[in-house]
């Protein structure tokens, strides 16, 4: 069951980094990436198959730092959104050449 | 019978990833998301991962997705909704970067096919011996307390710093 599990977790990869090229709602493209997070995840149980518990103990720490990166990058989403009134990304210029 | 659900569960999160990316309103993509990570939480369940299949409904689909939704919710998003992908070159271009993304990974794969789970058997013996937590929190607690403590002070900042962002100017 581990490379069906394996191809899993790459379609899940490329869906995700799909909706992150293609969407212009930042949540959702936020969500996207939360989905390219759970796919690497998945590879990592798959593979404490093959290597041992440690890859169990990595899913535990990307979990977390998932946590801290929805929590700040949400804050900065609502504070963006206070300056736009919006969280379409072509709206972001400021930086674009 | 686990093969079968196996692929009940990958067809569950197939649907809801596409459904993230292809739903109509932030609120129908977030459930779909919720779908995704609970079915990936049941192929973990199937993969011997019983502590992290808890963990990931209750972290990842229950607070973290709760979080998104609150914050969809705050900003009144689903209302004046447009369509938002993005058309013509740019989303044949994305087209093109994820099929050479598949390609990559899927050759990386082709090269391994022949996984065999060689430490299936010392991690099920982990788990019969402590116990599905036990399993993960000895070494965690022994080998990796150091990278443990670390996510603690990364957890904190990440509390200070989305306060500083997201609270009212006073």
């Amino acid at each position: 069951m581990i490379t069906p599990a394996l191809v899993l977790s790459a379609f899940l990869f490329v869906i995700g980094a799909f909706g992150v090229l293609v969407r212009r709602n930042a949540i959702i493209m936020f969500l996207c990436i939360e989905l390219m997070l759970n796919a690497v995840n998945l590879t990592f149980v798959a593979l404490s198959r093959v290597v041992g518990i440690e890859g169990q103990l990595f899913v535990f720490f990307v979990m977390t730092v998932a946590a801290a990166e929805a929590a700040v990058g949400l804050a900065i989403m609502i504070s963006i959104f206070r300056h736009y009134e919006t969280v379409n990304v072509d709206n972001f210029n400021l930086l674009k050449w | 019978m686990i093969d079968i659900l196996f692929y009940v569960f990958a067809a569950l999160a197939l649907g809801g990833a596409m459904g993230v990316v292809a739903g109509r309103s932030p609120v129908a993509s977030l459930l779909f998301m919720v779908l995704c990570l609970g079915s990936v939480a049941g192929i973990y369940v199937l993969l011997e991962a019983h502590f992290l299949a808890a963990v990931q409904v209750i972290v990842y689909a229950g607070a973290i997705m709760v979080l998104f939704l609150f914050v969809i919710m705050l900003l009144n998003l689903g209302h004046n909704y447009h369509p938002d992908l993005k058309a013509g070159l740019w989303s044949a271009l994305s087209f093109a970067v994820a099929g050479a993304l598949f390609g990559f990974l899927g050759r990386q794969l082709w090269g391994n096919r022949t996984m065999t789970p060689e430490a299936g058997d010392s991690v099920d013996a982990l788990v019969a011996q402590y116990g599905a937590v036990g399993a993960i929190a000895r070494p965690l607690y022994t080998e990796w307390v150091v990278p443990f403590e670390i996510t603690g002070i990364l957890l904190l900042v990440a509390i200070v710093g989305a306060l500083v962002l997201a609270k009212q100017r006073v």
